[in-house]
């Protein structure tokens, strides 16, 4: 009996040690020198000499983000960006889950077909959109112009601001929102409808029996079911939008006011040649990612407890 | 299915719905192939018609090389191909044997491999984007595909080793119970009884890694911007959109490495799918 516990445990480590090493070097190595770096002045220049000189600690770069316009406004673009993105997603999801929910003629296509947003490369996506959108041939632009009675064509990507009807709206961000809430609400779509098939149709056939109306079952059945994976989505979504590059940055290059955490760390890295403060900037993304993780952890234990 | 019958008014919106849901999915995808198709010229002096001849040629001008007059996207789809595959096989070759050990054997520190594979699938990796790249410069891999390779394996074996545990949770134990009962060691209990049940599920998280490392653009864009013959696909695209180059072949382009992708995910959908919702069906 002790040898076949031996041997599997043997086993299990034997198996397990490629993944765990590939883990350690390319996650916990990175980490912990993201961690030196945030704590030291370092430079693109300097790459040749690491780990040739010592390190100099200091906290110079936490104080600069933290006394800089550029840390906080990109802090706020990004909670408003993440927030508004996982918002929208989770809506759209739920529009379409609930919509789709009884089988009907041609669903498995519709379904398949409402994926291909989220399976597009999201290049692809951005060029579309950015062709969309161009102020010159765009069609959005020549419709509005067309049929709208717009004056001058509205430059989508580019404005940090417009009066709406006296309401100043942030243009650019709400379109970059829009591409992600067009991106990644399949998502929330596969996930909720996953979870309303499991949802027992005997309990919605008893609260029709007891008089309960279509509005009232949806209110009172189907929603608190569909509680705990919404709260799930909202915070992966929050979780994967609060660091999203890509989509930001290939629409607008982080022009009207769309500069993303992401983007940020990017600019001091590549831009200022300043590895420290992209680290110190990498650092306090990941500080308020941890938060949320361990929310989420917390919400999925007790999604799989109920 | 359940016995509370939609009326005609609710059947009405729901068609609603659906129209509506469907012209904004697939409304841009259908306005992006429409204008790859219609000359350039045509499309800036109207820009709301629609295609009066078919004119393939901005495909073929995307592909071919700069020395035929071309933008070399046929030469960025190489690199793409070369590096999402080398990807997937040792990203899934990894992965195959931690997933199954995570899921099935009882070794001591399970409980913790399990724990780090779940935190690492939700870590961060834009936090990860400096060091690495400071790493790999160092070692004089940046500005290399095989720099590019490193970046990609990293990158998908968290997801990778998280789907494929999934996969290996939802199969029956005891045929493996059986095998071992009948003195099957533990390569061949892998070899003849785990890898071909588990079939579906490595191709489905191939597939996946496979669009990861197709679509990424990010670490393409931090490791070879300045190598052009280097490009990938999707930072050739992204790059040239920066240059004057018509925005008809920009989108033929957009379309012609979209197409693979869209194809290979709808014929591994179902597996894919269920992969990555796992857990959100309790």
């Amino acid at each position: 009996m002790t040898s076949a516990r031996t041997r599997e445990n043997r086993s299990g480590w034997l198996l397990v040690s490629p993944s765990l090493t590939v883990v350690a070097l390319v996650v916990l190595l990175p980490f912990a020198l993201v961690v030196v770096f945030g704590f030291s002045e370092v430079r693109l220049v300097d790459i040749p000499f690491l780990g040739t000189e010592p390190i100099e600690w200091s906290l110079d770069n936490f104080r600069r983000a933290a006394a800089s316009r550029a840390f906080w406004g990109a802090l706020w673009t990004t909670v408003l960006y993440a927030g508004l993105t996982s918002a929208g997603s989770l809506a759209v999801g739920l529009v379409l889950a609930l919509a789709l929910r009884r089988p009907f003629r041609g669903r498995g296509l519709v379904r398949a077909l409402l994926l291909v947003p989220y399976v597009l490369p999201v290049v692809a996506a951005a060029t579309i959109w950015k062709t969309l959108l161009n102020p010159q041939y765009g069609l959005v632009n020549a419709f509005g112009r067309a049929y709208l009675g717009w004056d001058t064509p509205v430059g989508f990507l580019s404005t940090t601001s417009a009066d709406v009807w006296g309401v100043p709206v942030p243009v650019a961000l709400l379109v970059v929102v829009l591409f992600d809430v067009w991106k990644s609400a399949p998502l929330a779509f596969l996930f909720l409808t996953a979870r309303l098939q499991s949802v027992p149709g005997e309990i919605e056939e008893a609260a029709a029996l007891d008089g309960a109306n279509r509005r009232q079952i949806l209110r009172f059945v189907l929603l608190p079911q569909l509680r705990a994976v919404a709260l799930l989505l909202l915070l992966l979504r929050f979780i994967w939008s609060f660091q999203t590059f890509d989509d930001v940055y290939l629409l607008t290059e982080g022009a009207g006011s769309t500069q993303v955490m992401a983007i940020q760390v990017y600019t001091e890295l590549v831009t200022k040649a300043d590895i420290g403060s992209a680290a110190a900037f990498g650092l306090l993304m990941s500080l308020i990612l941890g938060v949320l993780l361990v929310g989420y952890v917390l919400l999925s234990r007790r999604a799989g407890e109920s | 299915m359940s016995g509370v019958r939609p009326t005609r008014a609710a059947r009405a919106g729901r068609a609603v719905v659906v129209a509506v849901a469907l012209l904004w999915s697939l409304g841009p995808v259908a306005y992006g192939v429409v204008l790859a198709v219609r000359p350039f010229g045509e499309v800036t002096r109207d820009p709301l018609g629609l295609p009066s001849t078919l004119d393939l040629s901005a495909f073929a001008t995307a592909m071919r090389d700069e020395a035929d007059g071309g933008f070399g996207l046929g030469r960025f789809v190489l690199n793409s191909l070369g590096v999402a595959l080398g990807t997937v096989v040792l990203s899934v070759a990894v992965c195959v044997l931690g997933a199954y050990a995570a899921a099935r054997l009882r070794y001591r520190g399970r409980a913790l491999t399990n724990g780090i594979i779940l935190a690492v699938y939700l870590f961060p990796g834009i936090v990860l984007a400096v060091p690495k790249f400071v790493i790999l410069s160092r070692l004089g891999l940046t500005g290399s595909l095989a720099g590019l390779l490193v970046v990609y394996v990293a990158a998908t074996v968290p997801v990778a080793l998280y789907m494929m545990r999934n996969f290996f949770l939802a199969l029956p134990a005891s045929v493996e119970e059986a095998a071992l009962m009948d003195g099957c060691t533990l390569g061949q209990l892998l070899v003849r009884v785990v890898l071909p049940i588990a079939v579906p599920g490595v191709v489905a998280t191939a597939i996946y890694v496979f669009m990861i490392a197709w679509n990424e653009y990010f670490y393409a864009l931090l490791f070879l911007v300045q190598h052009r013959d280097l490009w990938t696909a999707p930072l050739g695209i992204a790059q040239l959109g920066d240059f004057q180059v018509p925005v008809t072949v920009l989108l033929a382009g957009s379309i012609a490495v979209t197409v693979p992708v869209v194809i290979i995910f709808f014929l591994a959908q179902r597996y894919i799918v269920s992969g990555l919702v796992q857990g959100a069906e309790r």
